[in-house]
């Protein structure tokens, strides 16, 4: 009982530090897509050790989540999407301070059991129906960029589900209740030893292009610009490719 | 009932926080009926999809809370009743998926229930029984999550029931099954039903355990939760038409279980006039 209280008060203590921390004068809020996850936290680590003044605060969500949130309000200095539509969404409402720039793309690819247990090698394998294959909903795009892909291959593929994010996809795999998925080459490449990756010939993939712009609203918009140079930079650029993104 | 009629003086303090509470509960609501596109509403509310997945929301909350009343109420008994070693662990453990997140209590039934699981791997090889991906998956997260409901409220009203009822029919010579069945039963009815409208509710409006452990496909897993999250994605408005909708099932559920159901437990009178 008492180490619950003393467990207790300690997180207390942690969560009121926390909102102590006040933001300095190159505070930077990037709103970016679930995709990039891991290599914008080592873009800001590499940002701030850079700009020792700045302190860059992230939010990573689905891209089509994150237009809600700007549009609703919430305080934003750069915005990163996983594809163009979404982008397109807050520039039509004018809530882009200028003109989005491509900072990488990404390639869809079939993702399979560590070993390639069923043997996968291509898309027309995928068409089996005794694979449980999993997919993206259509109403993300990780599920659109799928659909393209099958109907480019001109393969019928029957998924189990449509999961509403490219992690679902990952996680099925990766619990070995999917045979395969589609995803993008990076999350191949995130799962580590867990789950291995097919190439879809170039000729039937889909490149996604990856967006990045100051926000209308930026409350920051000087350190907003720092920031976007800095993705687009070679420093930044070698860390994007360093977890599998393509040069734009 | 009197109950209904009568009044008690509330304190006015007692009486402001409990306007702030339901304002609460309310705004949330008034803005979903704020923002609702009324002009459009009946073609998302005729949408096939939207009906496939009410339809298959409905269906599988209906079983889940059947199976949760199968199981849950011998459990409740077991807990209200038998002093064993381990009872409050024993409770902890099937109250264990209210506070759980969904989501990780659908990952957790993978590892049992899933084609790789301690106990799915042999429902797999044996019976061939999948679950995940199937609408019995759907129905076995939202039992998951549901069943703690009933089992609380009726554990607390087998509690509160005088247990010399019970000993009266069995020295009158009823057996135990009779006595279950004509004395506890009917005793306990108000919290078996506010114990299975609260399984139900917990059952249609299950979206993590779902998600993750049956997946999202129309006809057979997307049940409306997981349809309205996905519509967020693409039509926001289609997305508030369907929240609605379920807001609607479940607001006349809830206000057909009337006041005298939250009660105690039937009263002896009420019981063996």
């Amino acid at each position: 009982m008492r180490a619950v209280v003393v467990l207790i008060a300690v997180l207390l203590a942690a969560v009121s530090c926390g909102s102590d921390d006040a933001p300095s004068g190159g505070a930077v809020t990037v709103f970016a897509a679930a995709s990039v996850t891991a290599a914008f936290t080592e873009l800001g680590d590499a940002y701030t050790a850079a700009n020792p003044d700045a302190d860059v605060t992230f939010n990573f969500a689905g891209s089509s989540d994150l237009v809600a949130q700007i549009s609703e309000g919430a305080p934003v200095d750069v915005f990163a999407s996983a594809d163009l539509a979404n982008m397109a969404k807050l520039t039509d409402a004018g809530l882009d301070a200028d003109v989005p720039v491509v900072f990488a793309t990404n390639a869809a690819e079939i993702i399979v059991e560590a070993g390639n247990p069923e043997g996968i090698v291509s898309i027309a394998d995928l068409a089996d129906a005794d694979l449980v294959v999993v997919q993206c909903a259509l109403e993300v795009p990780c599920g659109a960029y799928a659909a393209q892909v099958f109907a480019s291959a001109g393969v019928s593929v029957a998924p189990k589900s449509f999961e509403a994010n490219v992690n679902a996809v990952v996680a099925k795999v990766n619990l070995g209740e999917a045979d395969a998925g589609i995803v993008y080459r990076t999350d191949v490449l995130a799962a580590g030893g867990r789950a291995e990756g097919v190439p879809i010939p170039d000729g039937i993939n889909v490149i996604a292009e990856y967006p990045i712009a100051v926000t209308a609203g930026a409350p920051n918009p000087t350190g907003a610009d720092r920031f976007v140079e800095f993705v687009l930079s070679q420093a930044g650029q070698e860390i994007l490719a360093s977890f599998g993104f393509g040069a734009p | 009932m009197t109950r209904r009629g009568r009044r008690v003086g509330l304190p006015l303090p007692a009486l402001l926080l409990a306007g702030v509470a339901v304002a609460f509960f309310a705004l949330p609501l008034v803005g979903l009926l704020w923002r609702a596109p009324w002009s459009n509403a009946w073609t998302y509310l005729t949408d096939d999809a939207a009906l496939t997945a009410l339809r298959l929301s409905l269906v599988t909350s209906l079983c889940a809370t059947a199976l949760s009343i199968v199981f849950g109420v011998p459990l409740a008994w077991l807990l209200a009743r038998v002093d064993f070693p381990g009872r409050g662990a024993v409770r902890a453990l099937c109250l264990l998926s209210m506070v759980l997140p969904p989501v990780v209590g659908g990952v957790a039934l993978f590892f049992a229930l899933g084609r790789r699981g301690v106990v799915g791997q042999y429902l797999d090889e044996w019976f061939g029984v999948t679950l995940p991906f199937t609408t019995a998956g759907v129905v076995v997260a939202q039992t998951f999550v549901a069943m703690p409901f009933l089992v609380i409220t009726v554990e607390s009203a087998l509690r509160q029931l005088d247990p010399r009822l019970e000993d009266a029919s069995r020295t009158l010579g009823a057996s135990r099954w009779y006595t279950f069945r004509r004395v506890t039963l009917p005793a306990i009815r108000p919290a078996l039903i506010a114990g299975a409208v609260l399984s139900w509710a917990r059952a249609f409006g299950e979206f993590g355990a779902t998600i993750t452990f049956a997946g999202n496909f129309p006809g057979t897993t997307q049940t409306m939760p997981l349809a309205v999250f996905l519509s967020l994605e693409t039509n926001p408005e289609e997305a508030i038409v369907l929240a609605l909708v379920m807001v609607a099932v479940s607001f006349a559920v809830l206000v057909g279980l009337r006041d005298r159901w939250f009660g105690a437990v039937g009263r002896p009178e009420q019981v063996a006039p």
